[in-house]
């Protein structure tokens, strides 16, 4: 019976030393570790490739503004030149190529979603789109590499490799982010615009065309510009159809290169330190502050949403 | 033209345009199938891979994928979970906050290969794991940290706000009513998030090149002593997976049979990432159905 009386008391006094308070500390701090890990990746990240990018101009002194705008890139002889144009020239190109090609193709199927068959697209077309977010982009590269070029190689003159056959495959795969974000933009809109322009006697395509589109083009705007991003970083997939030679291309169907796919094939080959290696991370800086200007970019956009 | 007309015809093409997306996801599914699913055996998933001769498999790298994803997500998960509470239940409404917030989208938009440099640079060079799954996995947590946090917030948001008050009524603290109230009733957003998030993991091949490695040494699947360098259990030893194979044997593939094998290899692929899809929308449902009374 004492004893109980004893455990109960040493129960309470327990109770007193240890108080919510302790409990709410367990969960601030555990969580704070959690967003401090986030947090201290990103800028080590940031830190640890701006170092490594900026050592090929700060060590080994190539010259930054021949990096950007020369066109030859011989990394491997005695005097070697180290010209990143076509690789930048050939990531700009593709993926606003995709872009293009992608972006109407992504809002008539966000109208079709939103405004003509509503069940249909929201139940079959909705999920078949976002099902293509999730096949990985080794298998678009496959596809692409097994039926787009054999394809254009038939079709065009030259080898079916090049900026052509990498857009393409990009306009694919960036489709679903273009069309989701559509999507949203258009069944956020108010029903009253809408309404308006019908009852003043407008067609469904003058209403879509005059009152829509406008109205949502700031998200529009977004969705193709985070769309571009992907695409701008998207690597073994345009790697495995751009032919990868290091030259600026006379045509759409000729073998070029890009950012990513210049780092991917050259990283393995290259020895940490050397010239060589340093101005493959050049490259992944260029990549690097391309991911900021589209970040602030798709904020101003977001900021300038009318509704 | 009347605009009737121009209506008429700007409502076919939109109906064109539908019907043409839904060709390309059955057709690339389709191709993808027909031509992979016929050189799909019990050797194939199961086998080594050859390098020069024909009839070599893929079951070191259909494990290595396998190991990699659960690797990953015991990392991910708990640091996911407790980065999206932070955001949606303890950040205060302040610069601070806005500016964690732009990190995370900025995070959340780099090209994985960057994350695969980095963790070629720190992971494999600098802390020395070497070109290991334990590197590869710490990579993919990286890279998929900040969808973990979106997902998480996204549920924790959707808990209704007197479930909360209700909760700190009774005079329980917060910590607790976030474990007992809140996660349970965000779980099936939660969980189905993660689900696809572990698709993503599955098909992520950029961020792996450098830092799982492109090798796979000899396995022996008899040793599951997770500290020999044979064991396939051991998270230090180099790890090409179902991903990095696909891309390795098209780009330098010398098996007379590489184009079978990257075909075969995309189908695994592609069916494990719609078990995902379709798992991720089935349980979802069945979670919604039994914790709501919605019918």
């Amino acid at each position: 019976m004492e004893r109980s009386v004893n455990m109960e008391r040493s129960y309470n006094k327990r109770q007193e030393a240890k108080p919510h308070i302790a409990e709410e500390w367990v969960g601030k701090i555990y969580t704070l570790i959690c967003i401090a890990f986030l947090v201290i990746t990103i800028f080590s990240m940031v830190y640890f490739v701006a170092s490594k990018g900026l050592s090929t101009f700060i060590v080994n002194g190539v010259n930054a503004f021949d990096l950007l705008t020369g066109l030859k890139w011989n990394p491997d002889i005695d005097v070697p030149s180290f010209g990143a144009l076509p690789f930048i020239f050939g990531s700009f190109s593709t993926s606003i190529l995709a872009a293009i090609i992608a972006a109407p193709l992504g809002f008539c199927a966000a109208v079709f979603i939103v405004e003509l068959a509503p069940k249909f697209g929201r139940t079959f077309l909705q999920p078949v789109i976002e099902l293509l977010a999730g096949i990985p982009s080794v298998v678009y590269g496959f596809v692409g590499l097994s039926v787009i070029v054999p394809l254009f190689r038939d079709l065009f003159p030259g080898q079916g490799i090049g900026i052509a056959a990498g857009a393409l495959v990009l306009s694919v795969m960036i489709l679903p982010t273009i069309t989701t974000i559509a999507t949203d933009a258009l069944s956020e809109l108010p029903a009253g615009l809408k309404e308006g322009s019908y009852a003043l006697g407008a067609t469904r395509w003058q209403t879509i065309y005059r009152v829509v589109l406008p109205t949502t083009m700031p998200q529009q705007m977004t969705g193709i510009v985070l769309g571009i991003a992907r695409a701008f970083g998207e690597a073994l997939a345009v790697q495995m159809v751009i032919g990868n030679a290091p030259h600026i291309p006379h045509s759409l169907f000729e073998s070029t290169s890009t950012l990513t796919s210049a780092i991917t094939l050259s990283m393995g080959n290259t020895a940490m330190g050397s010239v060589q290696n340093n101005v493959l991370w050049s490259l992944a800086l260029i990549l690097m502050l391309m991911t900021f200007v589209f970040v602030f970019v798709i904020r101003f956009l977001e900021g300038r949403k009318k509704l | 033209m009347s605009a009737r007309t121009v209506d008429k015809i700007a409502t076919g093409i939109i109906m064109a345009v539908a019907g043409f997306i839904v060709l390309i996801l059955l057709g690339l599914l389709g191709y993808i199938l027909i031509r992979g699913v016929g050189h799909i055996s019990w050797h194939f998933l199961t086998s080594a891979p050859e390098s020069i001769r024909a009839g070599g498999g893929i079951g070191p790298q259909l494990f290595n994928s396998v190991f990699l994803l659960v690797l990953t997500l015991i990392i991910t998960v708990p640091l996911g979970i407790g980065a999206g509470i932070y955001m949606s239940e303890y950040a205060k409404p302040n610069r601070m906050t806005s500016f964690i917030r732009l990190v995370v989208e900025v995070l959340s938009s780099f090209p994985s290969i960057i994350v695969g440099l980095f963790g070629l640079l720190i992971l494999v060079n600098k802390f020395g794991f070497g070109f290991s799954l334990f590197s590869g996995a710490l990579a993919l947590t990286i890279f998929n940290l900040p969808l973990m946090v979106r997902i998480t917030e996204q549920g924790l948001r959707g808990v209704p706000l007197q479930q909360k008050e209700a909760s700190f009524a009774l005079g329980i603290s917060k910590w607790k009513t976030i474990r007992s109230v809140l996660l349970p009733i965000a779980t099936p957003v939660i969980l189905s998030g993660t689900i696809l998030a572990a698709g993503r993991i599955f098909g992520e091949a950029a961020a792996l090149l450098f830092t799982a490695g492109m090798s796979s040494p000899r396995l022996d699947f008899t040793d599951w002593n997770p500290f020999d360098a044979r064991s396939p259990l051991n998270p230090f030893r180099p790890a090409e997976t179902l991903a990095v194979h696909i891309w390795k044997i098209n780009s330098e593939g010398l098996a007379p049979d590489a184009t079978q094998i990257a075909a075969g290899a995309s189908a695994v692929l592609i069916i494990m990432v719609l078990v995902f899809n379709l798992g991720a929308r089935a349980l979802g449902r069945y979670m919604h159905n039994k914790f709501t009374a919605a019918k």
